[in-house]
């Protein structure tokens, strides 16, 4: 750490000096027994969260930093991944375009559930590979004799190849609601929703409560219960500070539309992987786009349609 | 993987995606983001390695009859397009081995192969053009690749064969140290 911010709970004590085993054994002369241990007590809890990130912890809100302040941070964050991994990365903070709305579909008649874009997903955003494992994306296979029915998914088919017959498979992913339940329970506003419709999360900001989880009715957020495993060598060095930026132990993560490509124009990772053609991206401002032309010529739904979460997320059958 | 074609094909293909041939007309493009013009590039037709083009070893009067051919062996073996009503010449021309040909005897270059597609697959045909069908990389908002209908289907099979699917994820109980 570079600079140092004194929190209120040190004033009284030597907020400029590292807290030191040694002369803390003893009440300095003229304080209480009480607001030494006090004071001290706060200090061990310091020097723990320093561990966490203290300093990014404490800092304003993104939508309170000034510009200058936000170049600071993105090469603060910069530098310490940088460090972290020993690999130059880049963190960039693009916001959303004017006149843009992402809307994002998948074609159910089409999808094999081979669960390319799974794993597309997870090298393309540095989710932990194992302990925890994330995937932000899950791929359900339902028996066509139910429909969509979430009594009769499964996540963990395994199989020698697939389509399976008598099964259809339903990938789930963060649904980008226009009202979003997560956003609504965060006690810290740690996510919100940005204008191009994307749900995001500042991880510094997120201390961990889970309620966002619960609140998701499509299961679409995950936690990182251990620190995370992302090999330096698998890292994708090119992060947004919203989006695929290593993320620390003890946070919230989810699906951004692939934010760090999709606002330089680029078409979501899952979407590039899918061997069927499956994914379809873009604009829904944009009459001419592919989402626009799905929306206005196919039998479109949303997934649970009836708990008026809105998504930017639409299912779809071409055929 | 995003190799240029042909000016010739490409002016092929600006007219086959009803944004751009409303642009080339002089007709007002669309109030959208991002260039449409530059959006159109191409995969090149999968050909297998030495095959094209086919005069190399096609030539002299083309026998018309149905049969089973004493070549491409590899070929008639996967044929599973229609294959009882179906055969080469339906799609091949006799003439020019080199290209293609629709119903009606017009003849179609190997990289419009999507015209020829097109002739039975109406539906598909015109999902494609939006990009309904099929798969686009690149840019959702400008410059992309797209597919034609044999970078994906092989035209002699097109049905998709199945696939391995990659590893299902761990269960909470398995993520336990």
């Amino acid at each position: 750490m570079t600079e140092r911010r004194s929190l209120p709970v040190l004033q009284d004590g030597d907020p400029g000096r590292e807290p030191d085993c040694e002369a803390a054994a003893t009440p300095p002369p003229g304080m209480s027994r009480r607001t030494f241990l006090r004071t001290a007590a706060a200090g061990a809890g310091l020097a723990a969260l320093t561990a966490c990130n203290v300093e990014e912890m404490l800092r304003k809100h993104l939508h309170q930093l000034s510009p200058e302040e936000l170049q600071a941070l993105l090469r603060r964050v910069e530098r310490k991944n940088s460090e972290r991994f020993g690999r130059a990365v880049t963190v960039s903070a693009e916001g959303p375009r004017p006149g843009v709305e992402f809307g994002y579909g998948l074609d159910l008649s089409r999808c094999v559930g081979c669960r390319r874009c799974v794993y597309a997903c997870v090298k393309e955003n540095n989710q932990s590979r194992r302990n925890p494992q994330i995937h932000w994306i899950k791929v359900l296979e339902m028996d066509k004799a139910h429909g969509v029915d979430l009594v009769h998914a499964d996540a963990y088919y395994e199989a020698e190849t697939v389509p399976r017959p008598g099964h259809f498979y339903m990938p789930v992913q963060c649904q980008q609601c226009r009202n979003p339940p997560c956003v609504k329970v965060c006690p810290t506003k740690a996510t919100w929703k940005e204008e191009d419709g994307i749900v995001v999360i500042d991880s510094d900001w997120c201390i961990g409560c889970r309620c966002c989880m619960s609140a998701c009715p499509y299961g679409a957020r995950h936690f990182n219960w251990a620190e995370p495993q992302l090999p330096a060598s698998e890292l994708n060095p090119q992060t947004h500070l919203l989006g695929n930026r290593p993320r620390p132990k003890g946070v919230v993560e989810k699906c951004t539309f692939c934010i760090q490509r999709t606002r330089r124009g680029l078409y979501p990772a899952c979407v590039e992987a899918c061997p069927v053609g499956a994914r379809k991206f873009g604009n829904l401002l944009d009459p001419e786009s592919e989402i626009r032309k799905v929306m206005e010529t196919k039998r479109v739904f949303v997934f649970k349609e009836e708990l008026a979460t809105q998504p930017h997320f639409y299912y779809f059958y071409a055929t | 993987m995003t190799r240029l074609m042909s000016p010739r094909v490409l002016a092929a293909l600006l007219v086959a995606i009803p944004g751009v041939a409303r642009a080339a007309t002089g007709a007002p493009p669309p109030a959208a983001p991002g260039a449409r013009d530059e959006l159109v590039e191409a995969e090149p037709p999968p050909f297998s390695p030495g095959i094209f083009p086919c005069s190399q070893c096609h030539e002299g009067t083309p026998n018309t009859e149905r049969r089973e051919l004493a070549f491409h062996d590899e070929i008639q073996a996967r044929f599973r397009h229609d294959s009882e009503h179906r055969w080469c010449l339906d799609c091949h021309d006799a003439q020019n081995r080199d290209q293609l040909h629709l119903a009606n005897g017009s003849p179609v270059k190997f990289t419009e192969s999507y015209r020829l597609c097109g002739q039975c697959h109406g539906d598909k045909y015109r999902d494609w053009r939006v990009g309904v069908h099929g798969k686009r990389i690149g840019h959702w908002d400008g410059k992309k690749t797209y597919f034609l209908c044999v970078n994906c289907h092989d035209p002699h099979a097109p049905r998709f064969a199945a696939l391995k699917p990659e590893p299902r994820p761990l269960r909470p109980e398995e993520m336990r140290r």
